[in-house]
């Protein structure tokens, strides 16, 4: 990569990004306020009691008493000074809302996504070095079996293993809440709250990446370059390393730069089965509760940190393959 | 002359106390200080501020936090909170409250008859639609002194004093709330209230945290140091946490009903469904009157009859509440058990619709409409299944549609519907809770008022007598008349009494001592050792 193209490449793509975050802005705007019912029903419906009197005082709080473009109006003039509104049902700024939730939800999906990622490539590599033999065999199969199997189950599955029957790890949670504790003695306590998550959002993936790498390093492994690797003497080990998998990497970034952006939508389920602070419960009630300003904020900072993760994954294919040239 | 109620009082309020006193000594067990209440509260409310937020998670803990002047008995008799004894004038009208000493708020400061006129008359007026229609009948309200209030109707109201709980009209700090927009004072963020626990922490998403008050104005109360209600979204993580022993509470919705047997089977736990009498929720098919033929009634009488509601109260609901035998809950006051629906009998259903001018076509069915199934859990929509397998016995098919709270909400709210679920709180008493169902004056399009447009002059009339009427005979004989009425005409086909599971840990003392449940003050909650 020519380190001199990166200061207008960067430029480039952030214009087209701001472009297609605003784009994204006003269709989820719209796409929220389709669905029928707005906060103040639905107050009105769980509070088991209501007047006229108290929709509309509701709804001029809120602001829903206002034509649809002046509320869009509103919103875009926020987002664009990166005020993403204030949730008038929680009386919360949506930023803390989200500042909140949202290192919860990284940790998790951070914490898999790694787990998938390096467990999966190893899997795969080791499958395709033992191409046909038992241990190929078991990896495509647990891959296959892991892949197929439903999220939640394989939560409740593990939770019923390992805090039920072996009682070794918590069912629920982020951390013990009312027991004192400090510096080391928390990290450990998260540490095991976050691995039954983390496992089960993780293994999907993990077999995506384990049967990916599989297929690319056996199509690699049978070119010329690598045969020849093997004529002029290169070690069995660096012609893996070095010409192999750097070569099958390639489409596993690819797919992995967009399942990280999925990564964080997939996470809802895990974060409900193990009652996980996150974000995308976050995201899920407020859907559930009509907070436009919350979903929209939410929806906000999921596209922004996909927009950035393709932007990574871009110039990581010229890092990983210097064929690859960086261009706009 | 002044009926004074002091000694009922007494013997009423300390009755309960004698014999949990006495319960406790005789298996050996003191009230124990100390411990931390882990429990659950689903789904996670908005805000804590009860007036401002009534939803069902919000008065469970909102409870512990705030008190009104009144707790409840089992069977709705008035029992002292803040308001340590009252008086009631003989014609009606007139109610002096006389409020405990030493109370303060969990800001340091204290209680007084200003803080219980502010949050009365002009705090819960304009944040909560319950309370208001009810706190509109007040003509004059004044602080006498600093610990008595008196308040005078406009006309006499005879449940007027099933309105002080904390879940409808709990006292606020004046000095908090005065000259602001109550909806979003600071206040509402950090709820200040004079109850046994003050609220501590929340970390949303994961936990609400509530310390032990130590000022509150029973001594040595709370026993409890702190709880902490944990956020759980997913029902079987819930009653993982309940049979792991990390939480040792559950209440309301947060167990489903068909895990129930499975949690009574355990050695170690309470399964408890008493403590909704407060509250009386009672469970119906809600129909619009307006899609035909469902203004007929004869057809609204065989759908009822069609429907076996103890095969829903026994295989769906598990023995956890009882069938509906007309518009009033048993607990409700008033209720008379001499009136009942016709009884589940699918033969005579069939021959009414005949008889009514619906034949069956060639696939046997006589007519179709289309039923909401209820979004509060897959509870509801089990029973919504056995409802179509119901109606398809008398040849009616009900064509399911499925919807999240929101669509629901507002489409009954705008009557854009034919058959849904619906369960509404009948508050004790037919005039707070039943009437709003039934009478033509409350047609609106708001969810929880007459949304199925039922409108008949007769029952209008027998309401308005029952809401006004002074003496109890009177109004008894108003409410089983309008009783006879409704089970005839069914505007609305009564299912369920329903009941919610309270399950906890045995080493749980006091937890259902009232007619409010787990909406009590919690202050004589512990945990043995």
């Amino acid at each position: 990569m020519e380190l001199s193209r990166l200061p207008g490449f960067l430029f480039r793509r952030g214009v087209k990004a701001a472009l297609v975050i605003l784009a994204i802005v006003v269709c989820n705007f719209f796409l929220i306020h389709a669905a029928p019912g707005d906060p103040a029903s639905v107050i009105a419906g769980q509070s088991g009691a209501a007047d006229e009197r108290f929709l509309a005082q509701l709804r001029q709080q809120f602001g829903l008493d206002q034509p649809l473009y002046v509320q869009l109006w509103i919103y875009l003039k926020g987002v664009l000074t990166l005020d993403l509104g204030f949730s008038h049902r929680q009386q919360q700024p949506v930023w803390t809302l989200i500042a909140e939730r949202l290192p919860a939800t990284l940790l998790l999906t951070g914490a898999a996504f790694a787990f998938a990622l390096a467990a999966g490539i190893t899997l795969g590599t080791m499958a395709a070095r033992r191409v046909g033999t038992w241990a190929d065999s078991l990896i495509t199969t647990l891959a296959l079996t892991f892949y197929a199997t439903p999220l939640f189950w394989v939560g409740l599955m593990l939770v019923l293993l390992f805090s039920v029957w072996l009682e070794w790890l918590p069912s629920f949670g982020m951390m013990s809440v009312g027991v004192e504790m400090h510096g080391i003695a928390v990290v450990l306590d998260v540490a095991s709250h976050l691995i039954l998550p983390a496992l089960t959002l993780g293994l999907f993936y993990l077999a995506v990446y384990a049967r990916l790498t599989r297929a690319t390093m056996l199509e690699v492994a049978d070119q010329d370059f690598v045969k020849t690797a093997r004529a002029k003497g290169v070690p069995e080990g660096q012609v893996v390393r070095r010409h192999v998998l750097r070569n099958a990497l390639l489409p596993v970034i690819t797919f992995a730069g967009i399942q990280a952006g999925q990564l964080i939508g997939g996470s809802i389920l895990v974060e409900t089965v193990f009652a996980w602070p996150g974000i995308g419960r976050l995201a899920f009630d407020a859907l559930l509760a009509r907070d436009y300003a919350v979903l929209l904020g939410v929806f906000f900072c999921t596209s922004v940190m996909v927009v950035l993760l393709n932007l990574a994954t871009d110039l990581l294919y010229a890092v990983v393959d210097p064929r690859v040239e960086v261009e706009g | 002359m002044v009926v004074s109620r002091r000694g009922l009082l007494a013997a009423a309020g300390s009755a309960p106390v004698l014999m949990r006193a006495s319960e406790a000594l005789a298996q050996g067990i003191a009230p124990r200080r100390g411990g931390t209440l882990q429990t659950i509260l689903t789904p996670e409310p908005p805000v804590l501020q009860l007036g401002v937020n009534n939803q069902g998670p919000t008065g469970i803990a909102g409870s512990k936090i705030f008190q009104g002047l009144l707790e409840y008995s089992p069977t709705l008799e008035p029992l002292p909170a803040l308001a340590k004894s009252w008086n009631i004038s003989p014609d009606g009208k007139e109610y002096v409250f006389h409020l405990q000493q030493n109370v303060k708020f969990h800001d340091g400061q204290p209680m007084t008859a200003d803080d219980v006129v502010f949050s009365i008359s002009k705090f819960h007026m304009e944040v909560s639609p319950r309370a208001r229609a009810i706190l509109a009948l007040i003509e004059t309200i004044e602080a006498r002194d600093p610990h008595t209030v008196r308040i005078v109707l406009k006309q006499a109201f005879q449940p007027f004093l099933l309105i002080f709980h904390s879940t409808a009209t709990c006292i606020v700090p004046k000095h908090l709330f005065d000259g602001q927009d109550y909806r979003t004072a600071p206040a509402v963020q950090r709820p200040i209230g004079t109850g046994a626990f003050k609220f501590a922490e929340w970390q949303r998403g994961n936990f609400i945290r509530l310390e032990r008050f130590e000022e509150y104005w029973k001594p040595g109360q709370p026993y409890l140091d702190a709880i902490i209600y944990r956020i759980i979204p997913d029902s079987q993580s819930r009653r993982l946490a309940l049979e792991t022993g990390q939480v040792l509470l559950t209440q309301s919705s947060d167990i489903e009903p068909f895990d129930v047997p499975q949690l009574r089977q355990r050695p170690n736990l309470n399964v408890e469904t008493k403590g909704w009498e407060y509250q009386g929720p009672l469970s119906w098919i809600e129909l619009n009157h307006r899609v035909k033929p469902l203004d007929d009634a004869r057809v609204r009488r065989a759908m009822s009859m069609a429907i076996d509601r103890n095969f829903i109260v026994n295989r769906l609901w598990f023995g956890v509440g009882k069938p509906a035998t007309n518009p009033l809950a048993s607990t409700t006051r008033f209720f008379d058990p001499a009136v009942k629906i016709a009884a589940f009998n699918v033969q005579a259903a069939n021959a009414l619709l005949d008889q009514a001018g619906f034949p069956r076509n060639a696939q046997g069915v006589r007519f179709t409409l289309k039923h909401m199934a209820l979004p509060y859990g897959e509870i509801w929509t089990r029973l919504s299944e056995y409802l179509r397998q119901a109606m398809r016995n008398i040849g009616i098919a009900f064509e399911l549609e499925s919807t999240d709270a929101g669509s629901w909400a507002r489409r009954v709210g705008n009557w854009e519907y034919e058959t849904t679920i619906n369960f509404v709180y009948q508050f004790g008493d037919p005039t707070m809770g039943v009437e709003r169902t039934y009478v033509s004056s409350n047609i609106q399009r708001v969810t929880f008022t007459n949304t199925g447009g039922y409108s008949n002059p007769r029952v209008d009339a027998l309401f308005q007598e029952g809401r006004t009427a002074a003496a109890v005979a009177d109004r008894q004989r108003a409410f089983t008349e309008v009783q006879k009425v409704l089970v005839e005409e069914v505007p609305q086909i009564w299912l369920t009494e329903l009941s919610f599971p309270t399950i906890h840990d045995k080493k749980l003392h006091n937890v259902i001592t009232s007619g409010v449940g787990v909406h009590a003050p919690f202050d004589d909650v512990f945990i043995a050792g």
